[in-house]
């Protein structure tokens, strides 16, 4: 269920205030857009738009903005999620926010010129970062707010009224991914303040979507989080479809609800396995890595890749199962079953697990909701949102599954979710494949899906229907949606804006590592050092996801 | 250069040139640095993991210090903003030292031809070798590895290879 609202700009703080007071306190996502090529039909140049769910998880709404002037009122007092939010608006599009406590970039790095989503901006324009930002002044902020204050000499951290020691962790190290920077300030192991970098993978997702047709952004969608890449895919054709009005045969449902509980699996084991490994528990790494081995063999059996899959079409998906494909499913699931089992058997009554664990890295609900964090994330707090039961889609109402909750909301919560979870995805798994519908999983419309390769070859109604579907791709219909789906990591949505032809005029993802990232730093503040590190891994942050 | 110490008697000396034996001596003991940043980085732990396990090359002990390695394996996408990062790293590693460019958009920027990628790392960094794929399968890095191997038992290593490699960061 949702709604479309249309504000005035200089009521966007009261109204959204009076509706997180109705309820509505779970903040998705803000994002922009720039109507400079449709100026005539729209009232202004750019629009702000806000997307909030409300508590009770089954509805969301769609509040936009018009902004003659681009300078509105932050709603980070509102919600501590839209800080990042908010700056990413003003880092792509250039609208400022009034009040907000730290304007600055956020993806694009500091020497960027310019607001790459406006349309203005030429897509392949890319701009050379020379120096690294030293974060001092933001780190500054961050210790003046907890009273600590420090000396500037020429630029950098001089005497402080406490023994600091400065350190970045990352983005070079294997704990942070890869690509995720936090600068902490230490007295001793304890973590006084800290203040996280993102952007180092921002690979331009949004940008690209605008000069691709909707089916060229399935690869693209593979590598948002490309630990569960089929289940990106899903939600991006799903929204798509949504906005052609098209339902799938029973049969391409039951396969995609499958393949996102296998593509959750899929996820989970390679994040238990890596945050095993960040306490020093190396053998659970090769039990857990193994399944996902052979879960990539049977993914590669059937879409041709391991990783990057792409195996979803708006309308279908590239091709049904194969013979055999479900014997090698039940092969694979055992192997799950068995690698799950015998890292539990090492973890499960192990007094350094424990200790390292439990109230480590505590979020609270409360919190975690504000943050806009969801998912096992989420979950893990002890709030049980799961879309896959508050707004259900693909018959997800008559499989029998549990949602696992825990209560502290701690590192041991979040892991062992998780576990239990892939349990609930097998369960799901076998009930699909015991009853799967036969018949076709491609929709049966040549505006949508191309026709067989016989009728491209054979006849000049199908070589036609075959060239203009890949050059013009499919044409959805005028209009702005939001739709979402139960990913690995939360709740993964894109906000899609049609202007009626075969290319998106503009795309935005509500992806859950964004958010959940934000509350990292407050979260480590106060812990010892190598705490943050489990936290880190314990939130499963994938970059790719995070910075698009 | 093969060596059985069984059929051997245990007095015996070899002679071959310095060159060979570094570079036999090198071969296998290659310690890769991984900066892994994206989707060719998951890959790569498929590469250390028990199925294709790296270690049966040689090449198992992972560092993340730049200082204690000698292949720096670039695997994911480079951004601008990543750049003077990859380079530091690059700069910071002692000779000798070898690069491994894995996947499309660490070699070309692959399928991101956009505002924010690099358009290949060779942009601020000398590579030695390039592995296609996107990304490419575990049997691909492998196969970069042997090739480099076989370069560093059959080739006398030159320092100087790269001396007139310009990158877009350098003097700046
Ligand atoms: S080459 Fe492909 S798989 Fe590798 S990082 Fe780039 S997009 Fe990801």
């Amino acid at each position: 269920m949702f709604e479309n609202i249309i504000i005035s700009s200089n009521e966007i703080h009261s109204f959204i205030k009076g509706k997180y007071d109705e309820g509505f306190n779970y903040l998705l996502d803000i994002t922009a857009i720039d109507y400079s090529e449709y100026v005539q039909t729209q009232e202004e140049e750019f629009a702000l738009v806000y997307i909030l769910r409300h508590k009770s998880f089954k509805k969301h709404i769609v509040i936009k903005a018009y902004v003659p002037i681009q300078e509105v009122e932050t709603i980070s007092d509102i919600f501590k999620g839209a800080n990042w939010l908010e700056r990413e608006v003003y880092d792509q599009y250039g609208i400022t926010f009034k009040n907000h406590p730290n304007l600055r970039r956020v993806l694009n790095h500091k020497e960027f010129v310019g607001h790459p989503l406006r349309k203005s901006y030429p897509i392949t324009k890319g701009q050379l970062l020379h120096e690294v930002d030293d974060l001092i002044d933001e780190m500054n902020n961050r210790l003046l707010s907890k009273d600590i204050i420090c000396k500037l000499d020429s630029g950098l951290f001089g005497e402080c009224n406490k023994d600091l020691m400065f350190l970045n962790l990352g983005p070079s190290h294997p704990a942070s991914h890869g690509t995720i920077r936090t600068y902490v300030a230490l007295d001793g192991e304890t973590v006084e303040a800290a203040v996280s970098e993102i952007g180092y993978l921002h690979r331009g997702f949004e940008k690209s979507c605008e000069n691709h047709t909707y089916n060229q952004i399935v690869p693209y969608t593979d590598r948002l989080n490309y630990c569960s890449a089929i289940s990106n895919n899903i939600a991006f054709v799903k929204t798509v479809e949504d906005m052609l009005g098209v339902t799938l045969s029973k049969r391409a449902q039951a396969i995609r609800v499958m393949l996102l509980e296998l593509s959750r699996i899929e996820d989970h084991v390679v994040c238990l396995a890596a945050v095993l490994v960040d306490m020093g528990g190396l053998t659970n790494y090769w039990y857990m890595y193994n399944p996902r081995e052979d879960i990539y063999d049977l993914l590669s059996k059937l879409t041709g890749a391991r990783l990057t899959n792409s195996y979803m079409r708006v309308g279908g998906m590239a091709n049904d199962l194969y013979d055999g494909f479900e014997e090698d499913l039940k092969e694979v699931i055992k192997k799950i079953q068995y690698g799950v089992e015998q890292t539990l058997s090492l973890i499960k009554h192990n007094r350094i697990f424990h200790d390292r664990t439990q109230n480590v890295g505590v979020i609270s609900a409360e919190d975690a909701i504000n943050y806009a964090m969801t998912g096992p994330n989420l979950r893990a707090t002890g709030v049980s949102f799961d879309m896959r039961k508050d707004a259900p889609y693909y018959g997800y109402e008559n499989y029998e599954f549990d949602v696992v909750v825990g209560s502290v909301g701690d590192v041991y919560d979040r892991v062992m979710v998780r576990f239990a979870e892939i349990d609930e995805s097998i369960k799901i798994i076998e009930q699909v494949m015991q009853n799967l519908p036969e018949g076709d999983v491609n929709i049966k419309d040549a505006s949508i899906t191309l026709p067989t390769k016989e009728a491209v070859y054979g006849t000049i109604e199908g070589a036609m229907n075959q060239f203009k579907l890949i050059f013009e791709g499919v044409k959805v219909p005028v209009g702005e949606y939001y739709g979402s789906i139960e990913a690995t990591n939360g709740e993964l949505g894109f906000f899609i804006v049609s202007d009626g032809s075969g290319t998106p005029y503009k795309v935005k993802v509500k992806a859950p590592s964004f958010t959940a990232m934000s509350a990292y730093p407050e979260i480590i503040e106060g812990a010892q050092l190598a705490d943050a590190i489990l936290t880190l891994g314990s939130l499963n942050i994938i970059a790719g996801e995070m910075d698009r | 250069m093969e060596l059985d110490p069984h059929t051997l008697p245990t007095d015996t000396a070899i002679t071959t040139t310095l060159d060979e034996a570094i570079g036999w001596a090198r071969e296998s003991s290659l310690w890769p640095m991984i900066f892994g940043t994206a989707c060719c980085a998951i890959e790569f732990m498929s590469v250390a993991a028990s199925k294709y396990d790296i270690s049966r090359f040689g090449a198992e002990v992972v560092r993340f210090s730049p200082r204690q390695a000698d292949l720096l394996i670039v695997a994911g996408t480079i951004t601008y903003k990543q750049g003077p990062i990859l380079k530091q790293i690059y700069d910071q590693m002692s000779e000798p030292k070898w690069v491994v460019s894995m996947g499309a958009c660490a070699c070309s920027g692959g399928f991101y031809d956009n505002y924010t990628t690099m358009q290949g790392i060779d942009e601020i960094i000398p590579v030695d070798l390039y592995v296609g794929g996107c990304p490419p399968r575990p049997e691909a890095l492998l196969d970069a590895l042997l090739s480099l191997q076989n370069d560093l038992r059959t080739n006398t290593y030159d320092p100087e290879r790269h001396k007139d490699f310009k990158g877009a960061l350098d003097n700046v």
